[in-house]
């Protein structure tokens, strides 16, 4: 990697444990856990757009939200800038480890001292899925959008404050700013919203914004404005952007970066172009094989498999996608493959594919 | 500030301007403001004091007097005015009903608001005394609370010891309410939201929760203070209410006492009677339709706005 | 058209009443046609009357639902039936599965049982003979017989939403409509239950109304597409020409907003194409504009799109368009 990446995350595992009964704690059983996050390790230079890709509960939101430290990660590393910021690591040092990761319900006790925590999120935010839900019903977009500048105690000077909100809301494609000040959430349409809260997040002028699913709830008309919105403030400001996304089509206009996600594990990433044109594990294949795409001149050949995401509570053994993979081998059962470089910064984990 | 005033004012008159349309809320408003009224300007509606005795030429008191014979309600045993007895009784009453109406709002509310944001063992500790106290019947639990605080001389007025017994008692339902709805705002994404953003507890129960259930606050407090009414007309008809200063409670527990039923003297105990069913179904009405009207899912038709539509893959990634 | 259409919709035109509100305009002259084994989609974004159409033409709507209009099936015209008359070509001849149907399940009964009930309150079976049939449904969704006694918590999505797909043909209908029959399922399920539809179709041949909001389920789906917009037909036509030659400047926009996968963006030339887009919002139905409905949010508008709505003109071989600057 050329300089110092903005993040770099090593290994993380986010494990929930199930409630167990009293019986299991008696009888001293380990907790079932669910394995949302499984050991996924990436990296974010500054200004970059990685995608991460995947099908509903393979993990990419927990990535997320651990990210932002609203959960807590179970294991592993998470460099921002340089400085160590998961909980895990602190709690560690200061004796605060449970003797088992039971009491997840009461995070917010168990969070970081609230100060580094903080500091993260001067420069992380986080844009949400559903912009009908993710802006406060009874807050002006005003007072959403200076939210962040209070909470941080940043430019307590009225005018000051009024002025960054105005930038931000412009930036953000709302002009005239004033005109939403002192508007409530429900009076403007979906794309708007989307707008209101990306303006919130950029009011810090963060230098990493993280993008759960930030189009999929809008019209396609709409979708869009809002990724080339995003994409101009990734241009125009170097913000590096983790983009949390089902939908490769978007990956293909957004991402530098691409790592698709099965079960709690990276199982291909690479740039985007590379990964698309030449994808190696079977599982990006039929992913790609299934999308649909707007020209009926080019219908395909889906590679379609068949049954579901089994249940991240009972992995299989050996490679997690053997059950369902149309080209699995009998070693595929034994052994969990580990990553093949194929290219480039091409990588992926499957035990058919040959090292460049 | 300012603007906020001018949101203020729109959001108010947005109100006022449903509400005034909605006949059953206009109805309890108005039965309400009216009671309230009343204990107002109690002394400007009588002549008299509720201890002053009425009497004929001869000097007698006019006792059991109709309303043919003195005044519009006529007079009880002692010949005290009725009508004025009733004016003033609505200042115990109301001042009973909502002061307790809310300290037991204020408590509930409060509780219901830490356990439903913080959870652990404070909610569990909270819902089980709330567990207790609906398992416990209210009336002689009470019954045995005013009997024996006035026993111990605390050098309290009656009146306050009513009142703090009916608030510290009657706050479970409304901290179950708050804290059910705090569960699920706080699962909401703008919370997540705020605190990715960086925000604290304290900010975020003032930012995000609170203004979420206000209105359910507002309305629950209405529809408590019409049982905060009735529970106190029920103590004082008992007997626990204050002699020197009768409610309407007390003015039924004298009218039982000193058998104006079987004197057939209805002015004396129908009138009291007759203000509590006001009181309390004004407060029912209102509240009713508060919480309707405050309740935002409730709100407006779907074709009004923009129809939300739900795309592709609603779950977590 | 060709005329041996199954299903002809002829001027359709739905208001809501809403009260203080006026009326809210939801479908202004809207007309297709759906032949035996077609597959026609229905498309557009949220609040262009996709559903609403669907509902208009099974005659579902809510009581302050005023439609005008004809609707043929097989030449009966459906709004001159009654109530009851209606309701024998409900499910036996035009079913539907609705949207969010897979949550439409009740938690509480066996998935078969659920079936079954569709079939029999029909009564156009034994029991005994629905059993059967319960099995043979759930064999052609690809649900093996034995999980009929299953309840539908012990489902996944996909299969909830082939359980509806299972009810909706109890009846043998010749028309199947399927309101956004893949939203909230993920790429794969979605792709499942589109090869389902195929299939069933082709051993069946029903035809299917598609209705959605992705144009990409549209190309990989659909024989002929109606493009909606505003509770208007904006364009109408073979889906080769709607994607390949569009002539509305609403289709071509929509289609230029869409990120192609098979283009992606390169770092390494960072010659970052920006994606089309169109501006605004829909409108909303109360405030209907009074010319052309995408007239505020038209790239190529002119003076008399703003005053009069276009009509559907023939702008090619069955490809019909509403467009001022179309000749």
């Amino acid at each position: 990697m050329p300089d110092s990446p903005l993040l770099i995350v090593e290994n993380l595992v986010k494990h929930f444990p199930l409630n167990s009964s009293l019986l299991d704690l008696l009888l001293r059983r380990e907790p079932d856990v669910v394995r949302a996050v499984d050991g996924v390790s990436f990296s974010l230079a500054r200004g970059e757009v990685l995608a991460i890709v995947g099908e509903s509960g393979c993990g990419k939101t927990t990535i997320a939200r651990t990210l932002i430290g609203l959960e807590e990660e179970t294991d592993g590393t998470i460099l921002f800038g340089g400085q160590r910021i998961g909980t895990h690591e602190r709690r560690l040092r200061a004796g605060l480890i449970p003797l088992e990761a039971g009491a997840v319900g009461t995070r917010e006790q168990q969070t970081l001292p609230r100060m580094s925590l903080k500091h993260l999120r001067q420069h992380a935010q986080m844009i949400f899925q559903d912009p009908y839900e993710s802006l406060n019903p009874r807050a002006t977009i005003f007072e959403i959008v200076a939210e962040p500048l209070v909470v941080h105690g940043l430019l307590r000077k009225r005018e000051e404050r009024i002025a960054r909100v105005k930038s931000a809301l412009e930036d953000a494609g709302l002009r005239p700013a004033e005109d939403y000040f002192l508007r409530y959430p429900h009076e403007l349409s979906g794309g708007q919203r989307q707008r209101v809260v990306i303006a919130g997040a950029m009011v810090l002028e963060p230098e990493l914004l993280i993008a759960d699913e930030p189009v999929s709830m809008l019209d396609v008309s709409i979708r869009a404005e809002i990724l080339n919105l995003l994409k101009e403030l990734q241009k125009k400001r170097g913000v590096g952007i983790v983009f949390i996304t089902h939908d490769l089509g978007t990956v293909a206009y957004f991402a530098d970066r691409l790592a698709v996600m099965y079960l709690g594990r990276i199982v291909e990433s690479g740039p985007t172009a590379e990964v698309l044109r030449n994808p190696q594990h079977p599982y990006t294949k039929a992913l790609l094989s299934v999308v649909p795409v707007p020209n009926p001149r080019l219908r395909r050949e889906r590679i379609i498999l068949q049954g579901e995401t089994p249940n991240p509570l009972n992995l299989p053994g050996g490679c997690r996608f053997h059950p369902r993979c149309p080209v699995a081998v009998a070693a595929c059962k034994q052994s969990d493959p580990a990553y093949i470089r194929v290219a480039e910064g091409h990588e992926t984990a499957c035990l058919l594919v040959q090292p460049a | 500030m300012n603007e906020s005033w001018l949101l203020f004012k729109r959001s108010l008159s947005d109100f006022w301007r449903i509400f005034r349309r909605n006949r059953m809320g206009m109805t309890g408003a108005v039965l309400v403001l009216a009671a309230v009224m009343v204990a107002v300007i109690a002394p400007a509606l009588s002549p008299y004091t509720p201890a002053t005795v009425i009497r004929d030429e001869a000097g007698r008191g006019l006792t059991f007097a109709p309303p043919s014979v003195h005044g519009p309600l006529g007079t009880d045993d002692a010949g005290r005015d009725v009508w004025t007895q009733l004016v003033y009784g609505a200042r115990i009453s109301l001042t009973v009903g909502f002061m307790a109406g809310f300290i037991a709002m204020f408590v509930g509310s409060l509780l219901g608001i830490l356990a439903g944001y913080f959870g652990g063992w404070l909610d569990n500790l909270l819902m089980r005394v709330t567990d207790v106290l609906l398992v416990i019947p209210d009336l002689p639990l009470m019954l045995v609370l005013v009997a024996t605080l006035r026993q111990m001389e605390l050098k309290v007025s009656p009146l306050t010891v009513l009142i703090l017994v009916i608030g510290l008692l009657y706050w479970t339902s409304t901290a179950r309410l708050v804290r059910s709805q705090v569960l699920s705002i706080k699962e909401r994404q703008f919370v997540a939201r705020a605190r990715a953003i960086g925000a604290g507890h304290f900010h975020i129960i003032r930012k995000h929760i609170l203004p979420q259930i206000m209105p359910l606050i507002v309305a629950n407090t209405v529809l408590i203070l019409s049982t905060a009414i009735l529970i106190e007309s029920g103590l004082a008809f008992l007997g626990l209410g204050d002699p020197t200063q009768p409610s309407w409670g007390t003015m039924l527990n004298f009218a039982f006492d000193r058998n104006a039923i079987s004197n057939g003297a209805w002015w004396f105990y129908l009138p009291p009677g007759l203000a509590i069913v006001w009181v309390s179904l004004g407060c029912v009405l209102l509240g009713n339709v508060l919480e309707e009207m405050l309740n935002p899912r409730l709100m407006g038709h779907h074709l009004e706005g923009e129809a939300r539509v739900v795309k592709t893959e609603a779950g977590r990634g | 058209m060709a005329e041996s259409a199954l299903l002809r919709v002829c001027n359709l035109n739905t208001e809501f009443i809403i009260p203080d509100k006026g009326p809210a305009r939801a479908l202004e002259d809207v007309s297709f046609e759906v032949h035996p084994g077609e597959t026609l989609g229905l498309v557009g974004e949220s609040g262009c009357g996709k559903t609403t159409a669907l509902m208009s033409i099974l005659r579902l709507l809510p009581s302050n639902a005023r439609i005008s209009g004809q609707v043929f099936f097989k030449d009966v015209d459906l709004f001159g039936l009654s109530e009851k008359q209606m309701r024998a070509y409900r499910w036996r001849e035009l079913a539907i599965v609705f949207q969010g149907a897979m949550n439409a399940l009740n938690p509480v009964m066996r998935v078969g049982e659920q079936i079954r009930e569709a079939i029999t309150l029909h009564g156009l079976m034994s029991s005994s003979e629905a059993e059967m049939r319960v099995g043979e449904l759930l064999e052609l969704v690809g649900i093996p017989k034995e999980r009929g006694a299953q309840y539908p918590f012990q489902y996944s999505g996909g299969m909830r939403q082939r359980a509806m797909i299972a009810m909706a043909l109890a009846c043998s209908p010749s028309v199947l409509f399927a309101d956004e029959p893949t939203t909230a399922l993920d790429v794969m399920v979605q792709a499942q239950v589109l090869e389902l539809l195929n299939d069933i179709q082709q051993r069946l041949g029903l035809a299917i109304v598609l209705v959605t909001h992705d144009l990409g389920v549209v190309a990989e789906m659909c024989d002929t597409v109606v493009v909606m917009y505003g509770g208007k037909v904006a364009e109408y036509g073979p889906v080769d020409v709607i994607f390949n030659d569009p002539q509305h400047p609403y289709t071509q926009k929509l289609l230029e907003s869409f990120p192609d996968l098979n283009e992606p963006t390169d770092p390494s030339t960072d010659s970052r194409q920006v994606l089309a887009s169109i501006p605004g919002a829909p409108p909303r139905l109360t405030e209907i504009p009074p010319g052309c409905r995408f007239e505020p949010r038209c790239h190529v508008r002119i003076e008399k799109c703003k005053t009069e709505s276009p009509p559907l003109m023939d702008v090619g071989e069955n490809h019909l368009a509403a467009c001022h600057l179309l000749k």
